[in-house]
């Protein structure tokens, strides 16, 4: 076990360490990118001197690269190129938290009626709830997410005018947001649900357990989810990521103003030092969560071989 | 002389049933044709795995209906181009943003171009990434997943450590930064997209590999002399083709997918050639005074991309009946 975390331990640091030297070098070689000649760069004079200094542009590629590692190591990011007085990390400590929590509602509804569909849909096998959520799942996955949120938004807001169309003011705000990022992820939980907990059904403990007399609530939910459950945190892991795509999406269409729709305005005014930041910050953040969630796993379910 | 008979000469003695079976006389017993007796014998030429798949996917409604509407989606997006009157990025300023009508099926944008004839170049760059990723992934897939497998020992950790850290790597971020730094092109999107995608099918190939190269007829082929290459191409991948058709079916909605979403943002296609994502893309403006300009394009990829994962379902079932829900 120890063994098994230290190795992935390394392996989490070994990918970042990749992710942050694609991204320096493909930025690096981006025409009119951040490390470009200065005659190349269309940027305000205030932010040039501060990357000259901060970056030394002035010294060989290997210097820089080495610089570029120590600040990221001092969790410094960089600077936009637009704005001349904001730092990645100001965009962070503004955007992340919004995003966070339109993102964490999203995670909780998504796990809640992901499950209850699938367990719905396991314990009713063949019958109509099962053919019901089974539909509500097949949707879910073929859809793509900006198509879904912006058929939500077309229906809620245009035809039905139930809801508002942008910002976060109140709680009916949150409404289309965390619907269009938790909308996939439902699809893939239930499915991964529905047959986890048909395996499960199947194992002899849960006859002992109706052949003793146990309720059938008691059953499924007490007896049958407790291992039905485990499949659900390997999926954690990609969800953290779906909800990053997402949150580009949503966050755009919505006007939210969370990480993704800076990284989206950051793609779209080719600011790439800020685009550079984030993909660092969301990319370390993505790694370090398939990490936990490796562990996770590996602590809960006992009978996962981690030697191969 | 039967059975019973010879028991009442008394070599065993008879209990009550034998004595009723030696009752029976011969007469009560024909014998049966021959044609009759070979009932163990195949009557019909065998089939082959790809036939019985085939046999299997046909009887799947759902598979069977997808497999239609892409070929419908298909012939539209070959020929239906010609057919219109209209080109993608044919201007007409008299009449912009019009709606669904006889002239245009699916009404115009707001640059007076035909949403119809440019959802079908839609679908022919969305089916034409979607089969080349594959495809692409396809081949390095199997490469690299066979080699890993087939050898063995160092070079299996070697690689299978390289491919640990490149799926921790987020494929979407990764696919971004490349497109900034390759430009908007189709070709950029599958060289972004061929960088990333083929790890899922490399383990997949890698792990089918070892379970099979441990066989007899690896055995059989080693010892009349087959060379690696030979067993590995010749033995192991074609007895693995099954589940790494059923992988690489899935990349093909996955890959369209990632195009329409990055053509959505603003960095896929690029004007005035038109894919899905950017058509729902330059609706979204005018989504509350021409909702249509936004309804076709959505419609097609959705259902597209329903299609193409009932055709994967239904592949999974065909193919690979193990893996059957």
């Amino acid at each position: 076990m120890a063994g098994y975390i230290v190795k992935r331990f390394f392996a989490s640091i070994l990918t970042m360490f990749v992710l942050i030297t694609i991204t320096f070098f493909l930025m690096h070689a981006v025409p009119g990118g951040p490390f470009s000649p200065a005659e190349e760069r269309k940027v305000p004079k205030s932010v040039m001197e501060k990357m000259e200094e901060k970056f030394g542009l002035n010294e060989p590629l290997g210097v820089q690269y080495v610089n570029y590692l120590k600040s990221i190591a001092q969790g410094d990011l960089g600077i936009s190129f637009k704005q001349s007085d904001v730092t990645v990390n100001e965009l962070i400590s503004r955007g992340f938290p919004v995003s966070a929590k339109v993102g964490l509602i999203a995670i909780v509804i998504a796990l809640i009626v992901g499950m209850l569909l699938g367990i719905t849909s396991a314990i009713k096998r063949g019958k109509w709830p099962d053919w019901l959520s089974m539909i509500v799942a097949t949707i879910g996955i073929s859809i793509p997410n900006f198509v879904m949120t912006v058929l939500m938004l077309f229906l809620f807001v245009v035809v039905m005018k139930l809801l508002p169309s942008y910002g976060l003011s109140s709680w009916k705000h949150y409404i289309l947001p965390v619907a269009g990022l938790a909308f996939g992820p439902i699809a893939y939980i239930a499915r991964l649900m529905r047959s986890s907990m048909l395996e499960v059904m199947r194992q002899d403990y849960i006859l002992t357990a109706r052949a003793k007399g146990v309720p059938e609530y008691r059953v499924i939910f007490k007896h049958a989810l407790k291992n039905a459950i485990i499949p659900i945190v390997t999926y954690l892991g990609p969800l953290v990521a779906a909800l990053l795509t997402g949150s580009f999406i949503v966050e755009r269409i919505f006007s939210i103003p969370g990480i993704g729709r800076d990284f989206v305005s950051g793609i779209s005014d080719r600011d790439y030092s800020v685009i550079l930041g984030l993909t660092v910050f969301l990319g370390i953040f993505i790694i370090i969560s398939n990490f936990i969630v490796d562990i996770l796993y590996a602590i809960i379910d006992k009978r996962v071989k981690i030697e191969e | 002389m039967n059975y019973a008979a010879k028991r009442s000469e008394g070599a065993v003695p008879l209990s009550d049933m034998d004595q009723a079976w030696a009752d029976l006389p011969d007469e009560d017993f024909t014998r049966l044709k021959d044609s009759a007796r070979q009932t163990d014998a195949i009557a019909r030429p065998s089939k082959s795995y790809w036939q019985d798949a085939w046999s299997r996917f046909r009887k799947d409604p759902l598979a069977m209906i997808g497999l239609f509407i892409i070929v419908v989606i298909a012939i539209a997006a070959i020929v239906g181009p010609w057919l219109s009157q209209y080109t993608y990025d044919g201007q007409d300023i008299a009449n912009q943003n019009q709606g669904p009508s006889g002239e245009h099926w699916f009404g115009t944008d707001k640059f007076g171009r035909d949403i119809f004839v440019r959802a079908m170049y839609g679908a022919r760059i969305s089916l034409t990434i979607g089969v080349a990723v594959a495809a692409i992934n396809l081949v390095i897939g199997v490469i690299y997943g066979g080699i890993s497998g087939y050898l063995g020992g160092k070079v299996d950790m070697v690689m299978m450590r390289i491919v640990d850290i490149m799926i921790g790597v987020p494929d979407l971020l990764y696919i971004i930064l490349l497109m900034m730094f390759l430009g908007n092109t189709i070709e950029s999107i599958l060289l972004a997209m061929s960088l990333t995608y083929w790890i899922g099918t490399a383990r997949m190939v890698r792990s089918q590999v070892i379970t099979l190269k441990h066989q007899e007829y690896v055995l059989a082929a080693r010892a009349t002399g087959s060379s690696n290459m030979r067993i590995l191409f010749k033995h192991l991948i074609p007895n693995s083709m099954g589940p790494i058709i059923v992988t690489v079916t899935f990349l093909v909605p996955s890959a369209i997918f990632t195009e329409a979403f990055l053509s959505f943002l603003g960095i896929g296609i690029q004007v005035p050639m038109a894919s899905w994502g950017t058509l729902v893309n330059d609706a979204v403006p005018t989504l509350f005074t021409q909702p249509y300009q936004m309804l076709f394009p959505a419609i097609a990829i959705s259902v597209t991309m329903f299609a193409l994962n009932f055709i994967g379902d239904g592949l999974r079932d065909a193919l690979d009946p193990r893996l059957k829900k």
